[in-house]
């Protein structure tokens, strides 16, 4: 079976958020995988809150709790509003994804690290000593 | 401040900060060059419309969703404003021969806002948009597909950049430009040090023509990557659209840095916020981090899909495959990447430790290995091939030599102790004009040379253009080779004044140098008119002037607006030339296909009307009038506003239409081939 078959039979399970173009015209099942998204993501972002405000997680594990709720709110977003998925015809998504995640994390660490260390160059330690030795 | 009253102008709520004295009336060198581009831009506006062209203009052109045409477009743009750069270039390098003890002929702040025009239009208003121009040309022929992914965005994206550009020519008569240099670093750029317009022209300049330069690069990566013809994979694609595909992915990634680092500038000047300001917390080393992280990029932006033009030349002017195609794909998407992780070494001498400069000086030092390869591939094509020396080529050639001087000297100052010594010398002015001069110029000139027959339908006239060549070259070295020089001597960029006699000579050759860049411009002039004049002896019937290699060279020149009237299977490499080798080895062409109709989008006016909008909204946003900024806003949202709600958006081209003009194409490949013409039925 080769992969224009494949991603036309729809009884073979999908990903969920996957997309195929020919069935587009089905409004019901083109909507439907946005509601559970939008439906995921509030349930998500609500819990976020309300985990904060009450005391059923150990409190300083709670930073912690809120970075997972919000990788899975990511996760949420790519595959049903952005329609990412490990498909065969969705290599070109996934590889975009990549790369900008890639370009997005060398610009904020490499921007982090060089702005610290100019903070770390132009210190007032290092001024004084320079001082003291003029 | 007595000089700079028109920026002192009370705010009004009609004309805002827009008064009769910010025009500059007491500066006479200004005035008069607009006076003199302003003649003659209403001289030829009334030639066109007595000759009654403005109709078909506005149909076939202005309003054109073809690739073809907005290509085009870019590249008359672009040519136009090189003339604009390079008369900032003269002015500049002439001024700098007389202010030896008494600061040259040109005011201070008027010296500032040259060197600043000169930097910004050489880049976003002559590299960029040239590149743009040949990409949106020959990227959709070379892949053998009928337009881009999104025409009417591709007109849009032309329109918005003409705007920007319109933006900074305004500045020069109503009232200034930037005087900060070329990347506004503040806090010179802020209100406080920089309280008139020039910096706001040059910020929404930029941010309208970024938007179109980012949908520009949306579109070929989509088209690159969705719309190959039937068979043409990854590694069949010609070495251009590779290096597009490379630069595009980079403007995708880098122009909205660009465009959040100027908006958090435009917030600091209008809406009184302190990203980049001295006091309240502000940190103006944050703009040099932020903007050379686009920077960076920007230059292999310019410099890799020239890399495919000169692989496009060498390769069929050598009459051989390009040599090591793969590793140049790897080498290109290896230098994507990397070009992303050097951004620093601009800013070296900006107080960093040893271990973050001694990192970035590494990462740019292993950029050089894949440009390296590059080199190399190209060095080995042309190594036992019958090499033709014609213009295209000789640039190429020009090229690799001089490329490699300035990519030496760029590993130099790739070493941070060596760049604390020559920063801001004429030696790094030196440095990448010898990059962007013989790699980014000569390959858009390579480029135009190669593509010419295919877009007009004859050739250039390679007597001037061989002419155009040699000044060039040799106008460059003796241009920059003083530069050199002069930074080791400790010259300052950017100086306007100085007291050392001994630089004095070198500065001269330099103009000397810019005197024969300038005849080399002239000789492209001339070799366009004669070309045209002489254009029935320059034809190209065939639709393959240079025994190419690649798609284009297998339809008509010019093509017709869909290009191929049957898109081609690919099975090769080099696509077009297995197709003429297997036809010569058969002595017949293929067979001739079954034509249907053709359905093309229709032209549109969106583009246009969007970009006068912008215009507008940029001019009245310099000038503080607000209700003109509602407006133009309001005007560019209606505009595509109504183009979303269209009924009609395609037309069908006959297939008895496609099949007549297709016979006639046959008919020339036949003759071309040596087939006897019975054999094309």
């Amino acid at each position: 079976m080769n992969e224009e078959e494949y991603s036309k039979r729809s009884d073979i399970d999908r990903a969920p958020g996957d997309q195929n173009e020919d069935e587009d015209l089905d409004v019901v099942k083109g909507v439907r995988g946005y509601v559970i998204g939008l439906i995921a993501a509030s349930l998500l972002t609500a819990a976020s809150f309300w985990f904060a405000t009450t005391d059923l997680i150990y409190e300083p594990g709670l930073p912690v709790f809120l970075v997972a709720l919000a990788i899975g709110q990511m996760g949420v977003h790519l595959v049903f509003f952005l329609h990412i998925t490990t498909g065969p015809d969705n290599s070109n998504n996934v590889l975009a994804l990549a790369f900008g995640t890639l370009i997005v994390a060398l610009v904020l660490f490499g921007s982090i690290w060089i702005m610290a260390h100019l903070n770390h160059g132009m210190s007032n330690g290092q001024m004084h000593d320079m001082m003291r030795g003029m | 401040m007595a000089e700079h009253s028109r920026e002192a102008a009370e705010w009004s709520p009609i004309t805002g900060k827009l008064a009769w004295n910010s025009i500059p009336w007491e500066e006479p060198i200004p005035l008069i060059a607009a006076a003199a581009v302003g003649s003659v831009l209403f001289g030829t506006l009334i030639w066109v419309w007595r000759a009654g062209y403005v109709p078909y203009l506005w149909r076939e052109w202005i309003t054109s969703v073809d690739h073809k045409r907005i290509g085009i477009m870019y590249c008359i743009f672009a040519l136009v404003m090189l003339i604009r750069g390079f008369s900032d270039a003269v002015l500049m390098r002439t001024h700098q021969d007389l202010m030896y003890n008494n600061g040259g002929y040109l005011p201070a702040e008027h010296y500032d806002q040259i060197f600043t025009a000169h930097g910004v239009i050489m880049i976003f208003f002559v590299a960029m948009p040239f590149l743009t121009g040949l990409m949106n040309f020959a990227v959709p022929l070379q892949l053998g597909v009928r337009d881009v992914a999104f025409p009417t965005l591709n007109n849009v994206s032309f329109w918005l950049t003409a705007s920007g550009a319109l933006l900074v020519n305004i500045s020069l008569v109503v009232g200034e430009f930037a005087k900060t240099g070329w990347v506004v670093y503040p806090p010179l750029s802020e209100l406080r040090f920089s309280p008139g317009v020039g910096v706001d022209y040059y910020l929404w300049a930029l941010q309208i023509a970024g938007v179109g330069t980012l949908l520009a690069g949306v579109n070929l990566v989509t088209t690159i990557l969705k719309m190959r013809a039937p068979g043409m994979g990854y590694t069949r694609m010609p070495m251009f659209c590779w290096t597009s595909l490379a630069a595009n992915l980079l403007i995708v990634a880098a122009f909205p840095i660009l465009t959040a680092t100027m908006a958090m500038l435009l917030l600091d000047r209008y809406l009184d916020f302190h990203f980049f300001t001295n006091e309240l917390g502000g940190n103006a080393m944050m703009f040099v981090n932020l903007v050379w992280a686009w920077g960076h990029p920007e230059v292999y932006i310019l410099v890799l899909p020239v890399f495919g033009i000169f692989s496009e030349v060498v390769s069929t002017f050598s009459s051989k495959p390009l040599f090591g195609y793969r590793s140049m794909i790897v080498a290109t998407m290896v230098i994507c990447v990397l070009s992303f992780m050097v951004w620093l070494h601009h800013f070296f001498t900006m107080g960093a430790g040893a271990d973050v400069n001694g990192v970035f000086g590494v990462t740019t030092m292993i950029i050089a290995v894949p440009t390296g390869v590059k080199v190399f591939n190209w060095l080995f094509t042309m190594f036992r091939g019958r090499i033709r020396f014609t213009t295209p080529m000789l640039y190429s050639i020009g090229f690799v030599v001089t490329f490699v001087i300035g990519g030496a000297s760029g590993v130099l100052l790739a070493i941070p102790p060596v760049d604390f010594v020559l920063h801001n010398t004429l030696f790094l002015v030196a440095h990448f004009h010898n990059i962007v001069i013989p790699a980014v110029l000569f390959g858009l000139f390579a480029g135009y040379t190669y593509w010419f027959p295919k877009a007009f339908g004859f050739k250039l006239d390679e007597r001037w253009g061989k002419r155009a060549f040699w000044c060039w070259i040799i106008g460059f070295y003796i241009a920059f080779m003083p530069l050199y020089v002069l930074g080791l001597m400790g010259m300052q960029r950017r100086m306007s004044a100085h007291y050392v006699k001994a630089w004095e000579p070198w500065l001269i050759v330099a103009s000397v140098g810019s005197a024969i860049i300038a005849l080399g411009i002239a000789a492209m002039a001339v070799q366009l008119y004669v070309s045209i004049r002489n254009r029935a002896a320059l034809r190209d019937d065939t639709g393959d002037p240079w025994d190419g290699r690649t798609l284009e060279w297998m339809t008509t020149s010019p093509p017709p607006s869909y290009n191929f009237a049957v898109l081609p299977d690919v099975s090769h490499e080099e696509a077009y030339w297995s197709l003429k080798e297997g036809a010569r080895e058969k002595k017949r062409l293929s067979d001739r296909p079954d034509y249907e109709p053709i359905e093309m989008p229709r032209n549109s006016p969106t583009g246009f009307i969007t970009a006068f909008f912008t215009t507008v909204l940029g001019f009245a946003a310099v000038w503080h009038i607000w209700w003109l900024v509602i407006l133009g806003v309001l005007g560019a949202w209606a505009t595509f506003t109504i183009f979303a709600w269209r009924d009609h958006h395609e037309f069908e081209i006959p297939a008895d239409e496609v099949e007549r003009l297709d016979r006639e194409r046959r008919e020339a490949k036949a003759q071309l081939l040596g087939i006897p013409k019975e054999a094309t039925a």
